[in-house]
């Protein structure tokens, strides 16, 4: 299980920076200003380790009885999003229950890093769009068949159709990692971090930046 | 829309004193090249072909006919390896996009310039 320290964040879209030589980095720009720690789990209590992270503050009517006295117990404010980060125990001690979350602590520019987030959801899809099947001739007497997949497979022998077969289905809505990823900046002022590189899901979207479980440094050319 | 924080850090990254040149007028680029740790500054004329503004990630396009061969070259408005844009001469044209000077050759690919109006 991924233990690094990460946070997450609101994704607010993407742009790009120049760097000082000239060259162009696409960033996506994470939002964390309104990140707070709102509870942790300890290994004594909870039989494992994790931070707990809110996001976006609610109104207290928005929230369940349950929720509301959570929030209370921990004296924090109402979080609409509520996460755990599973982390080490040391990462955890940096963290008081309430406190907001320093960027340049955590992160440093250049560092690698994984993402995560939930790609949009596009519900039951063809084979067309979602496993770019080329289709049918539209023309030429096609009847009835111009965007389905063919054929699933032989007759007799294996006289079943293989597992895995690039069929119509859900696609989207699912969460998506991307390993290996740059910061490109940090800015722990304004509360944004900037990841080289796309994170999956639309603006908006809940997505978690961690330490790189591969991330090693890569030498310079 | 653009998000308001994003907006900022683009608009961070503008560069002032770009002059005002608009499709059809001609242009000196004066780009600069690194060759491992030596710059040198490179130009490139012709017309301007299209300007695509998008705060920090707008870019514009510059066609010339070099040797009979027709090039085209877009530039990053707000690159800090564009050292000037100087115009060159005003044109006066009646679209936005001159693709059509693609299909041209010789006297007819030419933009009409404004002091001749």
């Amino acid at each position: 299980m991924n233990t690094k320290p990460g946070i997450i964040g609101k994704k607010l879209g993407m742009t790009q920076l120049y760097k000082e030589d000239g060259t162009v980095q696409r960033v996506t720009v994470v939002d964390v200003s309104s990140l707070q720690v709102v509870g942790k789990r300890t290994k004594e209590k909870d039989g494992y380790t994790a931070v707990v992270f809110g996001l976006t503050d609610a109104k207290e009517k928005h929230l369940a009885k349950a929720q509301q006295g959570a929030f209370k117990k921990a004296n924090v404010t109402p979080k609409r999003v509520v996460r755990e980060l599973r982390c080490e125990e040391d990462f955890a001690a940096k963290f008081e229950i309430g406190a907001a979350v320093n960027l340049a602590d955590i992160f440093q520019p250049g560092q690698i890093v994984d993402t995560q987030g939930v790609t949009r959801g596009r519900g039951f899809t063809g084979v067309v769009r979602r496993w770019g099947f080329a289709g049918f001739v539209q023309t030429h007497g096609t009847h009835e068949y111009r965007r389905h997949g063919g054929s699933i497979g032989t007759n007799m022998t294996p006289g079943r159709t293989l597992p895995n077969l690039k069929m119509p289905g859900q696609y989207g809505n699912e969460t998506v990692s991307i390993l290996n990823l740059k910061i490109a900046r940090v800015d722990a002022e304004k509360n944004l971090l900037m990841v080289e590189g796309g994170i999956p899901g639309p603006r908006n979207a809940i997505v978690s930046v961690r330490h790189g479980v591969k991330g090693r440094e890569r030498k310079k050319r | 829309m653009q998000n308001a924080k994003i907006a900022e850090i683009e608009n961070e990254q503008l560069r002032t004193g770009v002059p005002d040149f608009r499709v059809g007028d001609t242009v000196r680029v004066h780009y600069k090249i690194v060759e491992g740790d030596k710059d040198r500054i490179q130009v490139f004329q012709g017309v301007v072909l299209k300007r695509h503004r998008a705060g920090a990630r707008s870019t514009f396009t510059v066609r010339k006919v070099s040797f009979s061969v027709g090039v085209e070259r877009q530039f990053l408005l707000h690159s800090p390896r564009i050292d000037k844009v100087e115009i060159v001469s005003r044109g006066v044209v009646r679209r936005a996009r001159l693709f059509y000077l693609r299909d041209l050759q010789g006297k007819a690919a030419r933009v009409r310039d404004q002091k001749d109006t």
